[in-house]
């Protein structure tokens, strides 16, 4: 199997084609057969990747199952996975055909929306394989293009603007890191990203306009790609489109945002700024580890506040994050391991969460908290699946989420105490706002009139949660399932990193930066 | 010697005699009636001439002492010309005859002009080239007028006819301070003159009025202000015309001038066409923000897309001719695509141009919306669509020449621009329900072009034809 990733990434965009041109029409029949097809080759896709995990060799910390070919202009087509990267290639095909299954009931152009959320897990896919700069590139920025139209055709009252804000953000940030390619690529030769994850990008001070550049063309370069993740991730202050997307979105729409499409910017993270602008990185560490600090208070207290439901889990959401840019730039094991965690737990909690709310949503059309209360008494099975995953949230021992949060915290307090210290409040914070948002939801007298008649999940619903509950519970107390695979890719990456930052010449400029 | 000059020239004189004779069969035989069959056949010799020069092999010759020069650069633009001009003609058909339009003389006019072009980028000495871009230009001012009974139509013509003029005012102006100062007109001769120290006040003067004149023609701001008035009042058809060749032609006539004559101070021209390129970029991003009628937003996106263009001219290298040769064979084709939308969209049958009327199209057309959709990302340069790979290119050809505030002025500059084509894609897919849009039919030929044009777009990405090939085979003979 010399093109397993590439089948995996093509796979859905060839089953996006079928349904475009073969399988036309808008009537109920064809709008379950496109459900049924999108839900059978999301499946396959998934059965298909687990040959990648079986085939994988954790202890080889280069990159595997690579392939090369020629492309346009020049550039190569090159993908590859290694132990950082494979879990997230896993995490969005294990996504996916319980994203397919969260629209079963959409009627509104089901044909279309299917082959947006094919289209998608090509372009998702591509993201984490690709070892080309600009391959990467092109997939992170083309998979703005289906959720664009997903927020805009699919999403609630105030979708346009939502749609609007998601796309110009996030290509703005993204354009800025273009350039920065194209400098990395004059710089170096090249566009393989293994090859340049050895490449040295100068570190001395440059001046520009007046101003000293502490750290020089690194700098520069992790600062567009800063712009780019820091966008996509999201981390405080540029996370305003989060919220404002996700309440638009439809659920499985968010359900891809959140578990899937957030991770993209801490893959960034892992893939580029830290392998390749080590020194960078090691400089501008204080900045992110406080913005990540201050991004957990801040947006805790925010969803404190939220009356909406899934802007409350938005907010958490960006909370989240910061954990795993914290854990990220706290650059040691436990940090970097604590954040990958992290994010595949959150992919799996948060897309619980989302689907939660869609479930009551689907009933009553409303994401108001205020329009809930006492679904315990009609709900039991929901209030039990919504519990856990309440808890997950919060970081409970357990759940998949205490570990990532845990592992970062340790990470980040052997570099910066005080950091850990604000963001360990972020714990207490989110057990706040969730189990707040669980008792109004769930638990009081069922005194609403129009919750009268509602009624429990049924088959499907809880069939869609049963994988995430045993992911989410797994992960908690056997965390070795993902820390075995990512272990030895991560101390090859911190390792490198230290080095470098030990072995950096930065004599010009720390003695600019003395004279400040 | 004449007979090799001649055979040099040869696509040029077969297409001049073509639209003499095409102009007095016109007269004597059946008038407008005939226009439908001389249209398909100036389509028809369009193709032959640009296959005969595709298939005519490499090699560099120049005729009449140097003021025609027939090399790999001239010969990809030509075939970009011809082909887009073939395109234009034969979308024009059915627009033009329901609307009684179809004069005998538009599709002689539209060859006269691309003899023009053809001279504009084959030009060797400034008295050719004042030539080509003379026909091709008066060609263009009776087009743009055709429309006799409207008056946006004359408006159009007028204003691009005393725009022009004094834009040729200033080129020739230009011109006639490059041959004081040089002592010469041929380019080869002119280059020679520029001596170890660089050029003298004079050459630098009329090498800045020579780039003013050629602003005006490719439209860059700040000498862009014709243009949107011209595309509004012009008849579609022809809108549609001169977003394509004369674009590409103006564009190559820019290249060859700063290099087969001004090649040695790059230096020199290179900060002017990155301010234009600058300028244009952003004027075009932001002034068609606020409009609504869809043939003035694609006169500011062209104005933006030339900006991107020049700033692979401004690159001064060959990196940079390529990137901007492969960028005009990418924005010509798309503009195809995006004018044989243009050109079918009515309501109750008459034609509109209001981007609200799209209302919903993908309700009713989705297959059509789609294309569009592809070729509305594409504008904006969103990856994978082929326009994405333009932009690259020119990109990565000013970063390496050292202008990169320019790459980075320009990747900002299509954010903003991409807020204009996303609302298209916006009234096509998530408009109101309620209200009525465009009647979405459309005649097979434009069909054609649509999707073919989008089909591009997408398959493009996984190959570009050898058109990147040929675009770095075009850049090399020019560059040295």
């Amino acid at each position: 199997m010399d093109n397993l990733l590439s089948l995996i990434t093509f796979i859905p965009l060839v089953a996006a084609l079928v349904l475009a041109l073969l399988l036309p029409g808008n009537d109920e029949a064809s709008q379950r057969n496109a459900k049924m097809v999108a839900l059978v080759v999301t499946s396959f896709v998934f059965l298909i990747s687990l040959f990648l995990l079986a085939g994988f060799d954790p202890q080889d910390t280069g990159f595997q199952f690579v392939e090369e070919h020629e492309w346009v202009l020049g550039l190569k087509y090159k993908m590859g996975v290694d132990g950082i990267s494979i879990l997230f290639v896993l995490l969005t095909t294990f996504l996916m055909p319980i994203t397919i299954g969260a629209c079963w009931g959409v009627t509104h152009r089901v044909r279309e929306y299917m082959i947006a959320f094919l289209l998608l897990e090509t372009l998702m896919l591509g993201v984490f394989c690709a070892l080309d700069l600009f391959l990467f590139y092109v997939f992170f920025e083309a998979g703005l293009i289906p959720m664009f139209l997903i927020i805009g055709i699919w999403g609630g009252a105030n979708r346009i603007y939502a749609a609007f804000k998601f796309f110009l953000y996030t290509f703005l940030g993204s354009v800025l890191m273009l350039i920065a390619m194209i400098a990395m690529y004059l710089d170096a030769g090249t566009a393989d990203i293994p090859t340049l994850m050895m490449h040295q990008f100068g570190t001395e001070a440059i001046s520009i306009a007046g101003w000293q550049v502490v750290g020089g063309m690194q700098t520069l370069l992790w600062l567009a790609f800063f712009a780019s993740f820091a966008v996509k991730m999201p981390m405080w202050p540029v996370h305003t489109w989060l919220p404002d997307a996700h309440v638009q979105a439809p659920t499985a729409g968010s359900v891809i945002l959140a578990a899937i499409l957030l991770k993209m910017g801490g893959y960034g993270f892992l893939r580029f700024s830290l392998p390749m602008f080590p020194v960078a990185s090691d400089l501008l560490a204080p900045l992110v580890l406080w913005m990540s600090a201050i991004a957990i208070v801040y947006t805790s207290l925010v969803a404190l506040v939220q009356s909406d439901m899934k802007k409350l889990i938005a907010y958490s959401s960006v909370a989240h994050m910061g954990y795993v840019t914290m854990g990220i730039f706290a650059a040691n094991n436990q940090g970097v391991d604590g954040a990958i965690f992290q994010m595949i737990s959150h992919g799996f909690v948060s897309g619980a969460l989302f689907l939660c709310v869609g479930v009551i949503y689907d009933r009553m059309h409303t994401r108001e908290i205020e329009a809930y209360g006492g679904l315990v008494n009609r709900m039991p099975a929901y209030a039990l699946i919504f519990m856990l995953f309440t808890m997950a949230n919060v970081g409970l021992p357990g759940t998949s989420g205490f570990i990532g949060e845990f592992l970062t915290l340790m990470g980040v307090f052997q570099v910066n105490t005080w950091v850990a210290m604000v963001a360990t409040t972020g714990v207490i914070l989110s057990a706040g706002y969730a189990l707040w948002l669980y008792r109004r939801v769930v638990f009081g007298d069922l005194i609403k009139e129009s919750l009268k008649s509602i009624t429990d999940m049924d088959k499907r619903e809880r069939l869609l949660f049963a994988p995430l509950v045993v992911m989410t519970l797994l992960l908690g107390v056997y965390p070795s399932l993902v820390t075995d695979i990512i272990g030895p890719s991560v101390d090859a990456l911190v390792s490198n990193h230290q080095t470098a930052v030990l072995n950096a010449d930065l004599s010009p400029a720390v003695s600019v930066a003395a004279q400040h | 010697m004449i007979s090799a000059d001649i055979s040099t020239v040869l696509p040029e004189i077969l297409l001049a005699v073509y639209a003499m004779i095409a102009l007095v069969a016109g007269v004597y035989t059946g008038k407008d009636k005939v226009a439908p069959t001389i249209l398909f056949l100036t389509a028809a010799v369009m193709v032959v001439l640009a296959a005969m020069i595709g298939l005519s092999g490499g090699g560099t010759t120049t005729a009449f002492n140097g003021a025609f020069i027939d090399d790999g650069f001239a010969r990809f633009a030509k075939v970009t010309i011809l082909l887009a001009a073939a395109a234009v003609l034969v979308m024009s058909k059915d627009y033009m005859l329901r609307r009684d339009l179809l004069r005998f003389e538009y599709p002689i006019l539209v060859a006269l002009a691309s003899v023009g072009m053809m001279m504009m980028v084959s030009a060797g000495d400034l008295m050719s080239l004042y030539m080509g871009l003379e026909l091709q230009s008066l060609s263009l001012y009776v087009v743009a007028s055709l429309r006799r009974d409207s008056a946006k139509s004359t408006e159009a013509g007028l204003k691009y006819f005393v725009l022009g003029a004094l834009s040729s005012g200033m080129l020739l102006y230009g011109a006639s301070l490059t041959y004081g100062f040089a002592g010469t007109t041929v380019f080869s001769g002119i280059i020679s003159s520029v001596g170890e120290d660089g050029m003298s006040m004079g050459l630098l003067f009329g090498l800045i009025f020579l780039i003013t004149g050629f602003a005006f023609k490719v439209s860059a701001v700040p000498f862009h202000m014709w243009t949107p008035d011209v595309y509004e009042g012009s008849p579609t058809p022809v809108t549609a015309f001169f977003a394509t060749a004369p674009k590409m032609a103006a564009m190559g006539l820019f290249a060859r001038v700063m290099f087969d004559a001004f090649g040695t101070s790059t230096a020199e021209w290179g900060q002017v066409i990155a301010l234009l390129s600058l300028l244009s970029m952003f004027l075009g991003a932001v002034a068609a923000i606020g409009q609504t009628n869809i043939k003035r937003l694609m006169a500011y996106s062209s104005i933006a897309h030339m900006g991107y263009a020049l700033m692979g001219l401004a690159s001064g290298t060959e990196q940079g001719v390529e990137a901007m040769l492969l960028y005009m064979a990418i924005y010509v084709t798309m503009s195809v695509g995006t004018f044989a939308f243009i050109l079918s969209m009515e309501k109750d049958g008459q034609p509109v141009t209001d981007i609200t009327s799209l209302n919903m199209l993908s309700k009713s057309h989705l297959p059509k919306a789609l294309a569009l959709l592809v070729l509305m990302f594409s504008l904006a340069g969103v990856p994978p669509m082929v326009g994405f790979f333009g932009k690259l290119a020119v990109l990565q050809a000013a970063v390496e020449a050292g202008y990169g505030w320019l790459a980075l002025a320009g990747v900002v500059a299509s954010v903003i621009g991409a807020f204009y084509y996303l609302r298209i894609v916006y009234y096509m897919f998530f408009g109101d329900e309620d209200k009525a849009g465009i009647d979405g039919t459309m005649s097979p030929v434009l069909w054609v072009f649509l999707m073919g044009s989008a089909a591009i777009m997408v398959v493009g990405m996984v190959n570009l034809f050898g058109v990147d090939g040929l675009a770095a085979a075009a850049a090399q003979t020019l560059v040295n």
